[in-house]
């Protein structure tokens, strides 16, 4: 059922591209009714895979003299994951309204983007994967380079190569292993089982970790993210921030950590403290949230202060990731999901809420704009949104950043001291924005009075208001109840520990 | 000390009706802020109906569980009831939240909701003319049933969360006037700076799961202050000598300290001053800031763990040194403010310096009992002041005061009584009992320090609490408009606490300890001869003496004198320098301006320099060599290769001019191609791959 996700979005895609032109009002609609009923699938699947493990969805050959397969199938992880993208980007339809120049050909890119997004998250061969991947990278450079903002053929073009540079890795990595475990496939369990050495592991994870780490904002290869982030528009920054970024963890995850377990072994030899891979990338996993949250707090751009906070969001997923025990991980699954909401919700409201009806992004003028009393809703939504993001308790955050700071603590308490600090200045930087950006009003004089003196900004539309609150409803329903996810989450690690991962 | 009777309590710990449903009590005060958040900011009268209505409802329940305790206690059972479940289950561990009813927890649940009731009632007078009124309301409930979670929590994570709520609401209150500058600022401080003590708290929390595997406080012999956990984690090692049990006790102090106002975290609360009077009362005196001391008396038994027979730990002489440091600290302070909520502000963060060294000297109810009595008189006076404000015309500094005894007279006694309590004069008051604990616990400790600072405190105390008086109730009258009298709905919430400001000693006295006894465990006789306590006399009467002379020495100074508002305080022209010291707050806020915060500042320009010159500039660097390398191929093709191919081919150019549309040197069209390309190739691909 969930590879509907997948042939829904394209077959929408396509469906766009055949629209006439001249009629946003149909795009849209069209759009959005594709990413709900993508939504609904991905709600389906999900509800149907508790207390399951792993579901093969589809299994046929594919390229039988490679012995590439076509295998979609999905574990816990993976639904969950399948859950967001559903989710985002039905969300990312709603704050993509307003965009009425070539509406039809954005969709269908915006719907191939999701597409692709699907088929990583639901591949079980490599080869698939990287295809998806793949599909997944073209469509966001046109959506930045043709429907961007602030310098967006830069960004866009900053973005491209990063990810084929990532892609390239992880393309040698698939070729070696494919070469070396001889198995005649590229199946990840086929491959996983394949008994590849401890030596060729050694040096072929961390050349696939980091290809996918780089579309996880691992620093310091994060400098696509913050630019991309900006430059494209609002329902792309919420996709990238979203799922894309998410794409890169679930590759690190599945493919790095799943393929080549060896990797991670100590090398035997220590140099400057590190005593593995895994030491290196868990060191690196910090510095980005801390280097993250310092870069945001010196930002004068509303959306570049959001662009670094994904970044020292995203390391708490790497650093639940290089914790390999059980908690850490089921935290860091959870942050995919909870960080993609949340980050979501914040670019939205500062993309298209704020950015679309002020026109500027600079604090030096937001600061001048009373948004407090004019845009009521954004201020609240940005409050709830910030709170969020901080990691206060009955948000989803909450839950997968403790258990990654738990997780952390076992595997060495130095690590949580340094993420805690990077928590520290998350509050910061999300306070200043909040200030600067809504509630840095002077007291209002008798002649400038406020409800007098100020043109009318446009009031929130439906759309709006709509995505904000089902962004909203998702993290505070896995923030007071996060069985909700774990339920699935936790077995599924619990397997892929099992299998290999120690 | 009196003579212990030798009655045995029995344990009571099976969950009785009331213990599962104490739940009711946090929840009604937020189920109401949830609907007063759906109304219309117009609906006043609903949204003042609910937020009151819901905590009257809970503070009956909350009666009901204080006298299932009362009852217990009566009964000699030592009532501990305990309700848990698990919240997540991740491999063998799990996350348990719970609540917890105890004499600790009923005491605190009667005392928050009886005077979060009343300042809820205060607040329909004082902010009647607010046109957010609705949204005040509403955020003080949320807040009510936040600090009411942290006082049932039995489980250090759902105290966590509970606390973290109370600190949101507690920026979103002390913003509640955000068009000021300074009020949303000061709400971005107290965030921030609580926060910084919170990191503090959740990774002593980590560590505790970590160590002991469990976050319930109690759970039949498994909760984690219980001795099976507590004996567990004294033998684990932390580093420095310290036992993982001191560590964890000293990271949870830190969010107290934070969440207290305890040097050096107590920047944010004389600032918090900048929200609404009714939100000093409540959180900045009677409940917040209480829950730091709340916190440090619920995990008593892991600061106190491994203390043999009357002994300390390492974590309590800490908690004692810092408190006592923080009570001559803020009261130094205080005496040269001029701002009238200020003044109270730093003779918040004294008390509450007295309230931790109690805990640390004397154990939970020394420090206890002066947390309860200091909530009741530090609401009268905080709502006190609130009422001359209001009667002054938002007039907050004291040199405009004066004279208002004849205009105020209810305010007047009422705010005369929560003064003299506050400044712990004798027998009659509720501080001086409350304070005489925490000094004779101060004597009779080992090391004579803490003792010196808190007399010295008692001192100022007494001094600047009436100098403040003199300034704004006697005098000539300096205010700019006529002054009048705060209606009855003000007025009647500040009998009732005055009343209890007094009341209340009939429960601490040596005489009768009732308040002791009770959280203790222990029967509490009724014998004068707690009077005759070896060195109880003398002491009780020099902090008698003590709190005269303050009071004399500042009526003295201050006392029924015509000035005028800008003349020099008569102390400032005798200390000087040292006034002006006290005046800018001994300088801590420009200490951490130049220091802490200069640095992150400092930190977030460079990596953000860093970023875009170092990482971008590599970026640009190797983009730059490829431009590079293609321009010199194209330099080539074009000189070497094309130089002669072109006089051959002129003809073609026409045909080529066709092909130039598509080699438009734009990137984006190349990959556009590039895409249609690879959409071509995979639909070939699927395509061979039918089964």
């Amino acid at each position: 059922m969930l590879a509907w996700t997948i042939y829904l979005s394209f077959a929408g895609a396509l469906l766009e591209t055949l629209l006439p032109k001249g009629k946003p009002g149909l795009a849209r609609a069209l759009a959005l009714l594709v990413a709900v009923a993508g939504l609904v699938v991905a709600v389906a699947g999900y509800a149907a895979g508790f207390s399951q493990g792993r579901i093969t969805v589809t299994d046929v050959p594919w390229i039988p003299s490679m012995g590439i397969r076509y295998i979609l199938a999905a574990d816990g992880i993976s639904r969950v994951l399948v859950l967001l993208t559903g989710l985002a980007s039905v969300a990312g339809v709603l704050f993509s309204w307003n965009i009425d120049k070539r509406t039809n050909q954005f969709f269908a890119f915006y719907l191939a983007l999701i597409g692709g997004v699907f088929g990583v998250f639901l591949s079980y061969d490599l080869f698939l994967l990287f295809v998806f991947y793949e599909i997944a990278i073209v469509p966001k450079y046109f959506i930045i380079a043709i429907w961007g903002s602030t310098r967006r053929e830069y960004g866009a073009m900053k973005l491209a190569l990063y990810s084929f540079v990532g892609s390239a890795m992880v393309l040698i990595g698939l070729l070696a292993s494919y070469a070396t475990a001889g198995a005649h496939s590229t199946g990840l369990v086929d491959l996983a089982h394949a008994g590849l050495s401890t030596s060729f592991q050694m040096w072929c994870f961390p050349l696939v970790f980091i290809g996918f780490g780089i579309l996880a904002g691992l620093w310091p290869f994060h400098t696509w993210a913050p630019t991309g982030h900006v430059a494209a528009p609002t329902a792309a920054s919420m996709l990238l921030a979203g799922v894309v970024m998410k794409l890169g963890a679930y590759g690190c995850l599945r493919v790095a950590m799943g393929l080549y377990p060896h990797g991670l072994d100590p090398w035997g030899f220590s140099l400057l403290g590190l005593g593995s891979w895994r030491d290196v990338f868990a060191v690196l996993a910090i510095i980005g949230i801390i280097y993250g949250a310092l870069v945001a707090l010196a930002q004068t751009d509303f959306k570049f202060v959001i662009g670094y906070s994904s970044v020292s969001h995203m390391g708490f997923v790497l650093l639940g990731l290089m914790t390999l025990n059980q908690i850490g991980m089921t935290g860091a699954v959870l942050q995919m999901f909870s960080h993609g909401v949340i980050a979501g919700l914040l670019f939205a409201i500062v993309g298209r809420i704020v950015y679309e009806r002020t026109h500027t992004r600079q604090f030096a003028d937001l600061e001048k704009m009373h948004l407090s009393r004019r845009l009521p809703f954004a201020a609240w939504a940005f409050v709830i949104a910030g709170v969020a993001s901080m990691g206060l308790p009955g948000f989803s955050g909450f839950v997968a950043e403790l258990q990654v700071l738990v997780g952390s603590w076992r595997a060495a308490p130095g690590w949580t001291v340094a993420a805690g600090i990077g928590i520290v200045i998350g509050v910061a930087y999300t306070w200043r924005a909040l200030q600067k950006a809504f509630f840095n009003d002077k007291l209002p004089t008798a002649e400038d009075h406020p409800k007098t003196g100020w043109h009318d900004m446009a009031a929130i539309t439906w759309p709006e208001a709509t995505g904000v609150t089902l962004l909203v409803a998702a993290t505070l329903a896995v923030g007071v109840y996060p069985r909700l996810l774990l339920d699935q989450i936790e077995p599924a690690v619990k397997t892929f520990l099992a299998g290999g991962v120690q | 000390m009196i003579q212990e009777t030798a009655l045995i309590f029995t344990p009571q710990t099976a969950a009785s009706a009331i213990t599962g449903n104490l739940w009711l009590i946090p929840a009604l005060p937020i189920v109401a802020s949830g609907i007063i958040a759906l109304l219309k900011q117009k609906r006043r009268v609903p949204a003042a109906a609910l937020a009151i209505g819901s905590l009257g409802i809970s503070l009956l329940i909350a009666i009901a569980a204080f006298a299932h305790v009362l009852a217990g206690w009566m009964a000699n059972h030592a009532v501990r009831e305990t309700f848990n479940f698990s919240w997540i289950q991740v491999g063998t561990s799990s996350v348990d939240l719970g609540w917890v009813l105890d004499p600790l927890s009923a005491v605190m649940l009667v005392m928050v909701c009886f005077v979060g009731l009343l300042i809820f009632i205060y607040s329909v007078g004082y902010m009647a003319h607010d046109e957010n009124f609705t949204r005040f309301f509403c955020f003080l409930s949320l807040f009510a049933g936040g600090m009411l979670g942290v006082v049932i929590a039995n489980s250090i994570l759902l105290l966590f969360m509970s606390w973290e709520i109370v600190g949101l609401t507690s920026y979103l209150l002390i913003g509640f006037w955000y068009h000021k500058p300074s009020a949303a600022a000061a709400a971005k401080k107290a965030f921030v700076t609580t926060r910084v003590g919170d990191i503090f708290f959740l990774l002593g929390i980590v560590w505790l799961f970590s160590s002991t595997g469990t976050l319930l406080f109690y759970s039949h012999g498994a909760g984690s202050l219980e001795s099976l956990a507590l004996s567990n984690l004294l033998t684990q090692h932390a580093g420095l000598g310290l036992s993982a049990a001191t560590a964890i006790g000293l990271l949870i102090f830190a969010g107290a300290a934070g969440k207290s106002g305890q040097v050096p975290l107590h920047v944010w609360l004389p600032d918090a001053m900048e929200g609404p009077t009714p939100v000093s009362a409540l959180i900045h005196a009677a409940t917040m800031v209480a829950a730091g001391v709340y916190l440090i008396a619920r995990v008593y038994p892991l600061m106190s763990a491994g203390s043999l027979a009357g002994g300390t730990t390492v974590a309590l002489t800490v908690v004692t040194w810092v408190g006592a440091a923080t009570a001559v600290f803020a009261a130094l302070i205080a005496v040269a403010q001029n701002d009238i909520k200020r003044i109270l502000a730093y003779s918040t963060v004294s008390q509450l310096g007295y309230m931790m060294a109690g805990l640390g000297l004397g154990g939970v109810a020394v420090g206890f009992f002066h947390l309860i009595t200091h909530a009741f008189f530090k609401a009268l006076l905080f709502m006190g002041a609130g009422s001359v404000i209001h009667g002054v015309h938002e007039e907050q500094d004291i040199r405009h005061m004066g004279g208002l005894n004849a205009k105020m007279k209810t305010t007047f006694v009422t705010y005369g009584i929560g003064m003299l309590a506050l400044c712990g004069f004798p027998l009659v008051f509720s501080g001086f009992w409350s304070k005489d604990g925490i000094l004779e616990a101060a004597h009779n400790g080992a090391i004579k320090g803490p003792f010196y600072m808190l007399a010295f405190g008692a001192l100022l105390t007494a001094f600047y609490m009436t100098r403040q008086v003199s300034y704004v109730f006697f005098g000539n009258k300096r205010a700019h408009h006529e002054a009048h009298e705060s209606p009855k709905v003000m007025t009647m919430p500040l009998a009732i606490l005055a009343f209890f400001a007094i009341a209340l000693s009939a429960i601490g006295t040596p005489a009768w300890p009732w308040f002791k006894s009770f959280l203790n465990n222990e029967a509490a006789p009724f014998e004068f001869a707690g009077f005759a306590e070896p060195g109880l006399a003398s002491l009780m009467l020099l902090s008698s003496c003590i709190v005269l002379v303050g009071i004399g020495l500042g009526w003295m100074i201050y006392g029924n004198k015509q000035q005028d508002a800008h003349a020099k305080d008569a102390l400032e022209k005798a200390l000087g320098p040292i006034w002006t010291l006290l005046a800018n707050r001994f300088y801590v806020d420009e200490l951490y301006g130049v220091t802490v915060i200069a640095l992150y500042k400092g930190l977030a320009i460079l990596t953000d320099f860093f970023d875009r010159c170092v990482w971008g500039g590599i970026v640009a660097l190797v983009a730059w060599v490829f431009g590079l390398c293609a321009k010199i191929n194209r330099f080539l093709d074009e000189t070497f290769i094309n130089g002669g191919f072109d006089k051959g081919c002129e003809q073609l150019s026409t045909g080529g001019g066709i092909l130039s549309n598509v080699e438009s040197g734009r990137a984006q069209t190349y990959l556009r191609y590039l895409a249609v390309g690879m959409i071509v190739l995979v639909a070939i691909l699927l395509w061979s791959a039918r089964p």
